[in-house]
């Protein structure tokens, strides 16, 4: 093997932990505004992680992903408004598996399907919940959703806290955990046996299956890590904002995740978490400075897929081989 | 080989698609040591066979077996499993993969790892050997590391093929392994793919090919297909030498192996 890969990894875990670092020390060093942006950028780090092993890795682009942020969400608001479980491992383990269990027979049907039929399929999951929990108003409170109360955090529900101090304090620490831990299962995923299927898969699924790669079941096992990852970052999003509400699932929030790990880049391991990071902030900067945000939002987007197709992440690769050259 | 085991036996296979007959009555046999050629006129129903005998589609009627049991639209996967690989007439690669993982995807599945979801591929020293071995006999030891589609078309094919013979088969299905490639590579690559599987342990060859300097050349027993059915199943030398037979099936089309033999 070449030296160029070690040194490289080298390069990339120094730029890992040095972002940790940074993230860890963040609430003392920044402003109090940026530091709760930081926490839906947590979540859909965290949810992105998951939904490109399916779409970058496995090669599957779901648009119905807020599906799964949805319910990560809304099973955080019931358990902690309507069931009273307050503590926030209970509900975040509750709420994955509910997820999961959700995903399996989407997956089941969509996974059938491929390109267009898949994104599509996705997509009618989606606005099928969505409607249901804006039609099922006693079950679901409508339009206006469901209150989330705070959760304890290893039992300790930090009452002498006001509600920033518990986001940008505990809340903060426990989903920098959360992200940390999930990234590098993930890593550990992407890079196993079975991710070499998943890219298999993605590359060719006719030479796959021939290679012995059973195409669908490994389809709908990717299909089901990724609603376990966007459940997750549901319940970050929803603890965060103290409430569920059915935009959650609307589909312009799945657009958004696809959005998120396209301007990071797709085709790299880290894309999907720049991508939510820089979504996040630059999407308040924008949302500061004028009022045609979105429509600067949409620009953005259009460049990259445009000019740098491969985000982000691909941008910054070209340009470290660049000065490694010189 | 008259005492070698019969591997692959199909008996009176037959495969309609509504009206249209692809497969009439097919009944043949390959045993281990052999290379059988399977030969006919476009349309003659090769395809259909090659589905058959992998597995793929499921025959009308008859019966397909594969070391006995009976495989009849089982899939690629079992397949696979079973010890039966198949190797694509247009080049079937993973284009953003490099040569060491596209081989590596074959060596995971045979080894019944498709499952490991925590163990890093990278760092298996194990893999990593069975990857050079494989990589080495098929001359693509120096570009482990190359993504697939930067690869040549002939080394393409190779890998195509390479990553087929990682899963160790027992038999080898060949769609015309030289199309594509140019007349004077085809019978290196030939060569190439025998000794290959003699150091795989493969024990018998399908082989799909237009070529008949190739077939004539590297045949145990030729099986001609016309309209569906099997016209002759015969050793080279007597194939080529029934000129009905060769007027049928290769035309004028004979090179001078083939001649020779003749």
């Amino acid at each position: 093997m070449s030296g160029a890969v070690p040194q490289r990894r080298g390069l990339l875990l120094a730029f890992v932990a040095v972002a940790i670092v940074v993230l860890a020390a963040f609430p003392h060093i920044a402003a109090t505004y940026y530091v709760t942006l930081v926490l839906p950028a947590f979540a859909y780090a965290i949810a992105l992680l998951g939904f490109n092993l399916l779409f970058g890795t496995t090669g599957l682009l779901s648009f119905g992903h807020a599906l799964f942020v949805a319910i990560g969400a809304y099973c955080a608001a019931v358990l902690s408004s309507r069931v009273g479980v307050k503590s926030l491992e209970l509900i975040l383990l509750a709420s994955s598996v509910a997820a999961v269990v959700a995903a399996l027979p989407v997956a089941l049907l969509s996974v059938r399907y491929v390109r267009i039929f898949f994104g599509i399929l996705t997509l009618a999951f989606g606005m099928l919940f969505h409607s249901f929990l804006f039609k099922f108003y006693d079950l679901t409170g409508g339009d206006t959703g469901i209150r989330v109360l705070r959760p304890t955090i290893l039992g300790m529900d930090f009452k002498e806290l006001d509600k920033t101090a518990f986001l940008i304090g505990p809340f903060y620490y426990a989903c920098l955990l959360l992200a940390v831990v999930l990234g590098v299962v993930m890593w550990r995923v992407v890079h196993s046996p079975f991710g070499l299927h998943l890219a298999a898969i993605r590359e060719n699924p006719i030479k796959a299956e021939y290679l012995g790669v059973r195409v669908r079941r490994f389809r709908l096992l990717a299909f089901l890590i990724s609603a376990f990852y966007c459940a997750i970052g549901g319940v970050i999003l929803a603890v965060n904002t103290g409430q569920a509400d059915p935009e959650l699932a609307y589909w312009t929030h799945s657009g958004e995740l696809v959005f998120m790990t396209v301007l990071g880049g797709f085709a790299s391991f880290f894309g999907p978490v720049v991508g939510a990071f820089t979504f996040v902030f630059l999407k308040s900067e924008l949302m500061g400075l004028t009022q045609y945000w979105r429509f600067c939002l949409g620009a953005t987007l259009a460049v990259i897929v445009i000019v740098f197709p491969r985000g982000l992440m691909g941008l910054a690769k070209d340009a470290s081989r660049k000065a490694a050259k010189r | 080989m008259s005492t070698a085991s019969t591997l692959i036996e199909t008996v009176d296979v037959g495969k309609a698609y509504g009206s249209f007959v692809a497969l009439d009555g097919v009944t043949l046999s390959v045993k281990g040591g052999e290379l059988v050629s399977i030969v006919g006129p476009n349309g003659a129903g090769k395809t259909t066979l090659v589905n058959v005998l992998t597995g793929l589609l499921k025959p009308t009627r008859g019966v397909v077996r594969f070391k006995g049991d009976d495989i009849a639209g089982i899939g690629p996967v079992k397949l696979a499993k079973r010890g039966m690989a198949r190797a694509f007439q247009l080049v079937h690669i993973f284009p953003a993969m490099t040569v060491a993982e596209t081989i590596g995807v074959a060596i995971v599945s045979q080894t019944g790892r498709s499952l490991d979801f925590f163990s890093s591929v990278r760092g298996d020293a194990a893999v990593r050997r069975r990857v050079e071995e494989v990589a080495g006999i098929f001359g693509l030891a120096g570009k482990l590391d190359s993504e697939s589609r930067l690869l040549s078309q002939g080394e393409k094919k190779l890998l195509d093929i390479a990553s087929a013979f990682a899963l160790v088969p027992e038999v080898i299905l060949l769609d015309e392994p030289t199309s594509g490639v140019s007349s004077g590579d085809k019978h290196g690559i030939m060569k190439t793919l025998i000794d290959a599987a003699e150091r795989a342990g493969v024990k018998a060859i399908i082989l799909v090919e237009h070529d008949m300097d190739l077939v004539a050349e590297y045949s145990s027993r030729i099986v001609a297909l016309q309209g569906g059915k099997v016209l002759a199943d015969r050793a080279p030398a007597d194939f080529f030498s029934d000129p009905e037979i060769v007027a049928a099936i290769v035309g004028r089309k004979v090179g001078k192996v083939a001649r020779s033999l003749a």
